[in-house]
């Protein structure tokens, strides 16, 4: 009974994958199906690249800075999911940790704290927007036939269930190699990264106190310009404002309730 | 339960999908379920805290039908939204913070291999998914055009993002002691009497539990960290503006939350699903194997580890109906200036005990030396942890996506 | 089995596919059957790359721009990936193995790194001249 729960999708290719080459054996009502023998893994595939590819074209054609920012979360995060795919779960963990749960976060709160009423939709022009699409079109067409005119990167895939990679990563970044070379690399001389990785982290550190550096609260002699701005608006009371802005159209006015209104 | 289904004579994506289907269903009760039992259990407590009695009526003497009797009462209530506010975002927002609570529990195991999906990379897995809750927050509070709920955003994004640092650094001494990073293994190396409990391995790891409950109590965002919905300045902080089933989306987050902490809490320092006293293995009874003593075995650590995390639970209601809530400058000095400084000491402090005492102050204690140890290598019931497959954790995402896209339809306010 | 690209050109009998098109695995099998290959990810990876590129150059919100770049290096992350899993390599064709995978984690913790210094850089011109909008920020122009 407990025993229902623990399905392993693992194993999952490893059920589907002689049922497709047998291509169906029982069940001749299931047969006509056509859905029969669906790989899951493609499917699942299929799934999160239009979620990250939609999501992305989202984020370029949206005006309002906050639905950017949502729009960029789901990207990544199906783009996280693209990589538990790929066999790399550790990647795709520190994925969700670091990009969508770290540096995505900061990013919201810095479209929150910027996110003033004249500031949430800058809105570009048809002539820039018919450019980035031209642009951006011959881009991609470069992009994809790049990619499809290499006859090896259009096999189909192997279906060989890789080993974890997590601890033969954190051997790597100590400087130790103990995953087996893949098939037609070079066997030996395998470089470790102890030396990026410690570059990286003295990195971080510099930034963490660089970042805190550039973004802590100054005294100013002169007031800011941020401060003008909001004392020659007229503030108005929060309701009316709101009130108002809906019923033109618009968002509210006032520096102060706009912060609050989020208002597009 | 797939390979029965194969057995049958189903052809092999057929019984998967139906293995993942009831998997779904099962998990998505232990927090439904979950959230009934919790939320009559924390009215009970409080009452007792506050010399009240609590619900009575509905249900018998207990009131124990008093949640479900809510939960009518929020299905039947009007779903609110400010003029104000940004409609899309307003209704994806309590989806979001559900769908990453959901996740998380994807990965945790409730006995030896009784888990939604074996992941590698378990415990940073769980982790991570659980960070993501606060972008439900952070989009309720920008989406309801409302003062309070904005700071109450504000104030839960710092808490979460900060919160996060120490939290990481007490879960990595249990992967550093086990030696792997797959929560099935961590709770199989602790098995045995209790003092092969990881709290008790050594002194470091007994602090560290307790800075682990800490920032567990603060990522969840309870009292008395609740900062983000502080009800005497904020009114109700990011959900001041919902109402009824999207509300409830929110406490449903929230008590899964609580219970997906306190169960990775049993897990990573509480012996997991084996007992303070190894019953099973004293009367001779194994798991692993697939005979029908082996599913007993089974059953009797899920009960372990839901005893243990429900434990948990009731804790953190202990502690929220004691303690007053904290300021924020207090609740960011508590993490960057003691959780985090203790945690790190503790780590390694834990490391060095690893290193010069593995097997521990007394002689009696054998304990396996610090070695590199996966569970792929040994794994005790031989299934390979390896999985190119899915994570499961955009699934709820995109589940969110329909029935959103037609709430605008039906109702714009622009 | 359904050949959902093959569909259109029996309705349509005027615009068949091109030939070429059909050789090409991604479209001549049926996607949901046929297992997943390197060249799937390379085509999200320029989907994403592009974004990012067209983000970067179309926004003229300083913040827009920063998105614009975390997507640039997540397509270049999924290439990465793609070419260091065993998984999705047809069989015996060389990978770059672990390697890969250590250079994806680089991108994302230095991705990291920019995004905390491109905020702070971004509140400080928030701060001095009231917007993010960086046609603004002209300051130096002779």
């Amino acid at each position: 009974m407990t025993g229902m729960l623990a399905m392993d999708i693992s194993s999952l290719t490893d059920v589907i994958v002689p049922t497709l080459a047998t291509t169906f054996r029982p069940a001749p009502i299931l047969a006509a199906l056509p859905v029969a023998g669906v790989n899951w893994h493609s499917v699942l595939f299929l799934l999160f690249a239009a979620l990250a590819c939609g999501f992305a074209v989202a984020v370029v054609a949206a005006d309002n800075v906050v639905r950017m920012a949502l729009y960029l979360v789901f990207s990544l995060g199906a783009t996280a999911g693209l990589f538990f795919l790929a066999g790399a779960e550790f990647i795709g963990a520190m994925q969700l940790m670091i990009y969508v749960g770290g540096t995505l976060v900061l990013l919201v709160f810095g479209v929150m704290l910027t996110a003033q009423a004249p500031l949430v939709a800058i809105k570009a022009s048809s002539s820039d927007r018919t450019l980035a699409a031209v642009a951006g079109a011959s881009l991609l067409a470069l992009l994809l036939t790049a990619a499809f005119s290499v006859d090896a990167w259009m096999a189909p895939g192997s279906e060989v269930v890789p080993a974890p990679s997590a601890t033969p990563l954190g051997m790597a970044l100590i400087g130790v190699r103990v995953d087996t070379p893949p098939p037609g690399s070079p066997a030996g001389g395998r470089a470790g990264y102890m030396l990026p990785f410690e570059i990286v982290s003295v990195h971080l550190l510099v930034v963490l106190v660089g970042a805190a550096y550039l973004a802590r609260a100054k005294r100013r002699k002169t007031p800011r310009a941020i401060d003008a701005v909001a004392s020659a608006m007229p503030v108005e009371p929060v309701v009316a404002s709101t009130a108002s802005g809906v019923a033109s159209g618009r968002p509210a006015g006032g520096a102060k309730s706009a912060l609050v209104g989020g208002g597009r | 339960m797939a390979e029965f289904l194969i057995g049958l004579g189903l052809p092999g994506w057929l019984a998967w999908s139906i293995a993942a289907l009831v998997s779904a269903v099962l998990l998505l009760n232990v927090i439904a379920g979950g959230a009934l039992v919790f939320i009559w259990a924390e009215r009970k407590i409080a009452a007792r805290i506050q010399d009240r009695l609590g619900p009575t009526r509905t249900g018998g003497r207990f009131g124990w039908l008093q949640s479900l009797a809510d939960g009518i009462k929020l299905l039947a209530k009007e779903d609110l939204m400010p003029e104000g506010a940004d409609g899309l975002l307003f209704r994806l927002a309590p989806y979001v913070s559900f769908c990453a609570s959901f996740c998380a529990f994807i990965a945790l195991p409730f006995a030896f291999d009784v888990v939604g999906q074996r992941l590698n990379v378990a415990v940073f897995f769980v982790v991570a998914v659980l960070g993501l809750e606060v972008f439900g927050v952070i989009l309720a509070g920008y989406a309801s055009a409302s003062k309070w709920s904005l700071f109450g955003a504000m104030r839960e994004a710092a808490q979460v993002v900060s919160y996060e640092v120490p939290l990481g650094m007490c879960v990595v001494v249990p992967v550093m002691l086990a030696g792997t990073m797959d929560l099935v293994t961590i709770g199989e190396k602790q098995a045995g009497w209790m003092s092969n409990w990881y709290l008790f391995h050594d002194p470091f790891t007994f602090v560290i539990f307790w800075v682990y409950v800490t920032c567990a109590v603060a990522s969840v965002n309870r009292a008395p960290f609740d900062l983000a919905e502080a009800e005497s300045e904020l009114v109700a902080g990011f959900h001041t503006e919902y109402s009824g089933l999207r509300w409830s989306f929110f406490f449903m987050a929230e008590y899964g939350s609580m219970f997906l902490v306190s169960a990775l809490a049993a897990v990573l320092f509480l012996g997991g699903w084996n007992g303070p006293v190894p019953v099973a293995q004293l009367v001779g009874l194994s798991e692993g194997t697939g005979d029908s003593a082996a599913y007993f075995v089974r059953l009797l650590g899920l009960g372990n580890l839901i005893a243990k995390a429900t434990l948990g639970v009731l804790l953190m209601m202990w502690i929220r109906w004691t303690l007053p809530r904290l300021r924020i400058d207090q609740v960011m000095t508590t993490c960057l200036k003691y959780c985090t400084p203790i945690a790190a000491v503790m780590f390694a402090g834990a490391m060095f005990w690893q290193l010069f005492l593995p097997g521990g102050l007394l002689p009696g204690w054998s304990r396996p030396a610090g070695e590199i140890r996966e569970g792929w290598l040994e794994g005790p019931g031989g299934l390979p942890a390896a999985h190119p497959t899915t994570s499961g954790h955009n699934v709820g995402v995109a589940a969110t996506d329909p029935s959103d896209s037609s709430g605008l339809a039906t109702r714009s306010p622009r | 089995m359904m050949d959902f690209f093959v569909a259109p050109s029996i309705l349509l009998p005027g615009l068949s596919m091109p030939s070429c098109l059909a050789t090409v695995p991604l479209f001549a099998a049926n996607p949901f059957t046929e297992p997943v290959g390197v060249i799937h990810y390379l085509v999200v990876g320029a989907v994403l790359f592009t974004a990012g590129i067209a983000c970067m150059t179309l926004k003229r919100n300083a913040l827009g721009i920063l998105m614009g770049i975390e997507l640039v290096l997540n397509g270049a992350n999924i290439n990465f990936v793609a070419f260091s899993s065993s998984y999705l390599r047809g069989e015996g064709a060389p990978t770059l193995g672990l390697d890969g995978q250590v250079v994806a984690l680089f991108v994302i913790l230095l991705a990291a790194a920019e995004a905390a210094v491109a905020l702070a850089i971004t509140l400080n011109f928030y701060n001095n001249h009231a917007t993010v909008d960086v046609d603004r920020a002209d300051d130096l122009k002779g």
